[in-house]
């Protein structure tokens, strides 16, 4: 299935009603396609529906239709960046969206603030974007390492979970790291008697499954945090249950409840965990459903993952600024994005004007097995973005902007 | 540490032992008979891993499911087999009369292809295989319980071992394929058939990775990335066993699977670094491996031709080219700067291999190294000491060359690919550190705000400092090659012991020249660091040094400004196949094999030959 970005845009264009002849606002787009294309590609079905859906309506300031030039961004800063150039001054973009490595989109936000020109960073999750690699340029969507962390750690303790032992397990590289610390921190500071008694940091991709869960094993952890996902959670679950590992101990896993993550274990999920993740198929809010319904109709009966609503936002809240800025100036779309407020499938979603982190949420539930014979969340409850901002005073202390 | 626990973490070491030396045997048998180092090898495995699953789905379902899935990992063997005999039939047995290591790139595009390939049929998502029926379970071990699957891996590892001893002892193929991997010009002028051979052995070897790779399936998720990892693994494996060595490749894995197993409870982050630790450790003390023979003299794997100063034609030609990159600004737009930085800084960065590659003979897998010492060491100096860009531009070739002069001063005195493993051992653990040192490098967010000077931000002025800096490298090495510390390069590369004979000194020169052409990709970093503006471990990664090789080889090792070319190509490559299609790397990794089969002495030595053949 090859689809040259051409064509794509080409039918985003055609898509556009002839009543819109003006000139169109171009805006460029990039994110690792071919390397991460099991996030990447739903999230670009997201944006892409978004997009079709407003040039329908009528398009932006006016009545011009929006036209996203996007790419692949390579996955290393160095393609990015040179992208990023490429969007900026031969394509003519007005802004610049997209990104899902967290390296990368530290790398672009600096090219954006370089030359003082709005990015909005879609997916990544690093800290440091709202932190000392944030700048006024940026705007990040997703909630970051820690404050999904957080949102896990609110659920553990409205659960009661109370395990004095902890064993943390996590993917060896930032995001990684940024989730051990945080824990770490959160534990100490909210759970009385918490000990961390064992941690493993296996690189990303290359577990060696067994010994790591011996050496867990070994520490006679209560309750274990885990960070890992994609091929190393599969292979950590997988062993993990043949070896008894997760028999009588909580489990609290950032992220596995994402489809994108969650569906490639099949029938073997770990029923029980509390994780953070993405219930499409059980929210009820209508225009959640709407938008479940809109892009199944459009995508072949697929099934939505967290990229695919992540993407639908973005492109909700470009459409939103738009018209909050009444025109492409930098300056106003900054403004209108420290003031909107987006309804989005989500519920209403904005940006706090101190490091342009938005109050997208997440959701955060126990695992168990559905009915169609795949994972599924249940009990869960949505947590908004807004509740777990990282304070003020650590946002302060290291951003001059 | 109680016993019971050191049982049971021996166990799954032997478990990751078995993995690896199933993944790697079938490279290092390849490699001693063909000496083509088969990049491919992971993709391979991958496929294997990924027919194999289609088929266990298929059969078990079929069949009684134990002898379905038995059937699907031995099936998925042979067809990875019947793939690898293709390769050998259709590609690279049209390549062995070009210089030696120009199959590497042809396999680095197979790489590619195999990349976007598996992702095409099989889709991005993670795949995770069905258990192995009737092992699905677990045995209890001294209070452990311990997956039955793994139990049987340990057992396929020595089995293996066995099964290739007797063929390799009792048959006459075992026999030739030993004495191939001895001396393949005896073998040929004693009448076998050269060809065959080496198409069986390439069956024989993609076929044990195919099966390594089906064993896969019970026990790891499918990705389209898992080949990368493996073949690196295996180059290490294979390396460390001593190449050609099967029961060598199986100590190294038993070596590497206990001390990962171990490893990780003392220093939990260790398994990013460790094999690269170890292969370093190996290699220092034991340069041919644990039981590998000293490679032949003169085995540096490129082969030879003298090499000459362009005549007055050629000048006009350089003359020509660099009036062309001085009026660049006057037609090209700020992209078409930014896209011709990057070039320059490319060519700069592979002439620098091509330097110790052609000229010294010495190959390296890890030139990522001094590129990213260079990047580090402008970046670090900024960030922290907020240097000024002109000092931290001379800044970056010292600090790659303080890295080159002590990693060379190890490096020169093995040879052939035992020294290029050992250079991208030094490139891996300089990226662990910088991946790892996260208050002084930022970690693998790596560190921003790296901007030029206020004079040089103008896209036109940096394009200018570039193109100075990046010709001066350049031409400072075009004029090493034909001084006499060139040739005398060449004396030692040719011969060892004929340099030494006449007051070489074999070791120096070639040490001099691996600070020198350090130094030059050191400065590519610099220069790169201000046009990108940050700098992350991507900059040290394996896939830089391979870029770099890539280059290389496609303009053509034994010419001097091959390189150069290579590097302008491929940039240019990239940058019009990226935004095409998603399957970007399936058509990059075509162009490169096509490339590969039409200009097999590299771009610029086709292009030699081709004037030479009309001047005479």
């Amino acid at each position: 299935m090859i689809r040259p970005t051409c064509v794509a845009l080409a039918a985003v264009l055609v898509a556009a009603p002839p009543a819109l002849a003006q000139e169109p606002v171009r805006i460029g787009e990039l994110n690792s396609y071919s390397d991460l294309a099991a996030f990447t590609v739903p999230y670009r079905q997201g944006w892409r529906l978004a997009v079709e859906e407003i040039n329908e309506a009528g398009g932006v300031l006016g009545g011009r239709p929006l036209e996203v030039v996007s790419r692949d961004d390579g996955g290393t800063t160095g393609d990015a960046v040179r992208i990023a150039e490429e969007l900026v001054s031969r394509e003519n973009v007005a802004f610049l969206f997209g990104t899902f490595l967290s390296n990368v989109g530290i790398a672009v936000a600096d090219f954006a603030a370089q030359r003082e020109m709005l990015f909005l960073a879609a997916e990544p999750l690093t800290d440091a974007l709202s932190l000392e690699a944030g700048n006024r340029f940026t705007f990040r969507m997703r909630p970051s390492t820690e404050m999904q962390t957080a949102m896990l750690v609110d659920a553990a303790e409205r659960e009661g979970i109370a395990a004095e032992r902890w064993a943390v397990v996590a993917p060896n590289y930032e995001y990684g790291q940024a989730a051990a610390t945080a824990f770490a921190r959160l534990a100490d500071a909210r759970m009385a008697d918490a000990e961390i008694v064992v941690e493993q940091f296996p690189a990303l991709g290359r577990i060696d499954a067994g010994a790591t869960i011996a050496a867990l094993d070994r520490a006679r952890p209560d309750a274990i945090f885990n960070a890992l996902f994609g091929g190393d959670l599969a292979k950590f679950v997988r062993e993990g249950s043949i070896r008894g590992t997760f028999e009588g101990r909580r489990v609290l896993s950032l992220i596995t409840g994402e489809p994108e993550w969650l569906y490639p274990l099949g029938a073997e999920v770990p029923a029980g965990w509390l994780v953070t993740g993405y219930p499409w198929a059980q929210i009820e809010d209508p225009d959640h459903v709407a938008f479940v319904e809109a892009y199944r109709a459009r995508f072949d009966g697929e099934a939505p993952r967290l990229g695919s609503l992540l993407g639908y936002m973005v492109g909700q809240t470009i459409a939103a600024m738009l018209e909050e800025a009444g025109s492409t100036d930098t300056e106003a779309m900054i403004a209108a994005l420290e003031t909107i407020e987006v309804a989005t499938p989500q519920g209403p979603l904005g940006f706090r004007a101190i490091d342009n982190q938005s109050t997208m949420g997440a959701w955060v539930g126990r695992l168990e097995l559905g009915d169609d014979g795949r994972g599924r969340m249940t009990d869960w409850r949505y947590l908004d973005g807004a509740d777990y901002l990282l304070p003020e005073e650590r946002v302060r202390a290291v951003r001059s902007d | 540490m109680e016993p019971s626990f050191l049982v049971i973490q021996a166990l799954n070491g032997l478990t990751s032992a078995s993995v690896l030396f199933l993944a790697s045997v079938g490279l290092t048998i390849i490699f001693g008979v063909t000496r083509i180092v088969n990049f491919a090898h992971g993709s391979l495995h991958m496929l294997g891993a990924y027919v194999g699953f289609t088929l266990a789905e298929a059969l078990m379902a079929t069949f009684w499911a134990p002898l379905g899935f038995w059937a699907a990992v031995a099936l998925a063997a042979v067809a990875v087999g019947a793939v690898g005999g293709l390769i050998e039939f259709l590609l690279l047995r049209r390549i062995y009369k070009a210089p030696e290591l120009f199959q590497l790139l042809l396999t680095f595009g197979l790489v590619l292809v195999f990349q976007d390939g598996v992702r095409l049929i099989w889709g991005p998502e993670d795949i995770l295989g069905p258990r192995a029926p009737g092992l699905s379970s677990f045995v209890e071990i001294l209070g452990y319980r311990f997956p039955q699957y793994d139990l049987v891996l340990i057992a396929l590892g020595p089995v293996t071992l066995v099964l290739l001893w007797l063929l390799f002892r009792r048959t006459r193929f075992g026999v030739l394929v030993r004495a191939a991997t001895e001396d393949r010009e005896m073998v040929a002028a004693l009448g076998v058939d050269q060809k065959r051979l080496f198409t069986t052995v390439f069956v024989l070897g993609a076929a044990l990775a195919g099966l390594s790779g089906a064993l896969q399936v019970p026990r790891a998720a499918l990705n389209p990335q898992m080949d990368l990892d493996v073949v690196v693994q295996a180059f290490v494996v294979t390396v460390v066993g001593g190449l050609g060595s099967v029961t060598g490749a199986f100590l190294a894995a038993i070596l590497i699977g206990l001390l990962n197993a171990f490893g990780i409870l003392v220093f939990p982050k260790i398994t990013l670094v460790l094999v690269f630790l170890v292969m370093a450790v190996v290699l220092v003390l034991r340069p041919q491996g644990l039981l590998g023979r000293p490679e032949a003299a003169g085995g540096h794997g490129v082969a030879v031709v003298a090499l000459m100063p362009g005549g007055r034609r050629v000048r006009w030609g350089y003359a020509a080219l660099v009036a062309v990159l001085l009026a660049l600004p006057l037609v090209a737009d700020a992209y078409f700067l930014k896209l011709a930085i990057d070039a320059l800084v490319f060519a700069l960065f592979a002439m620098s291999l091509g330097f110790i590659m052609g000229t010294g003979g010495i190959i390296s897998f890890g030139h990522a190294a001094y590129f990213g010492l260079g990047c580090y060491g402008a970046g670090l100096l900024v960030h922290h000491l907020e240097l000024r860009m002109e000092l931290a531009l001379v800044a970056a070739p010292i600090a790659a060359a303080l890295g080159a002069a002590l990693f060379g001063a190890l490096c020169v005195r093995l040879s052939g690919v035992y020294r290029a493993m050992l250079t991208l051992a030094f490139a891996q653990i300089v990226y662990a550190g910088a991946f790892q040192w996260v208050a002084l490098t930022g970690g693998d967010n790596g560190l921003v705000g790296l901007w030029p000077a206020a004079w040089a931000s103008e896209r036109t002025a940096y394009y200018y400092l570039a193109l100075a800096l990046c010709l001066a490298g350049i031409a400072l090495l075009h004029r090493a090659s034909f001084a006499p510390f060139g040739y005398a390069l060449r004396a030692v590369r040719d011969s060892v012991p004929r340099a030494a004979a006449i007051g070489i000194d074999p070791w120096r020169h070639p040490w001099a020249a691996f600070t020198l052409a350090g130094a030059c990709a050191g400065l590519a970093g610099g220069v790169y660091t201000f046009s990108l503006g940050s700098i992350d471990p991507g900059v040290l990664a394996i896939p830089t040094s391979v870029d770099a090789l890539a280059m290389t080889l496609l303009g053509g090792i034994q010419t001097v400004l091959g390189p150069v070319a290579g590097a302008a190509t491929l940039t240019f490559v990239q940058d019009q196949v990226m935004p095409l299609t998603d399957y970007w790397k399936l058509v990059k990794g075509l162009i490169i094999v096509g490339l590969v089969l039409v200009f097999r002495e590299g771009l610029v030595g086709f292009a030699r030959d081709r004037m030479e053949a009309r001047e005479t």
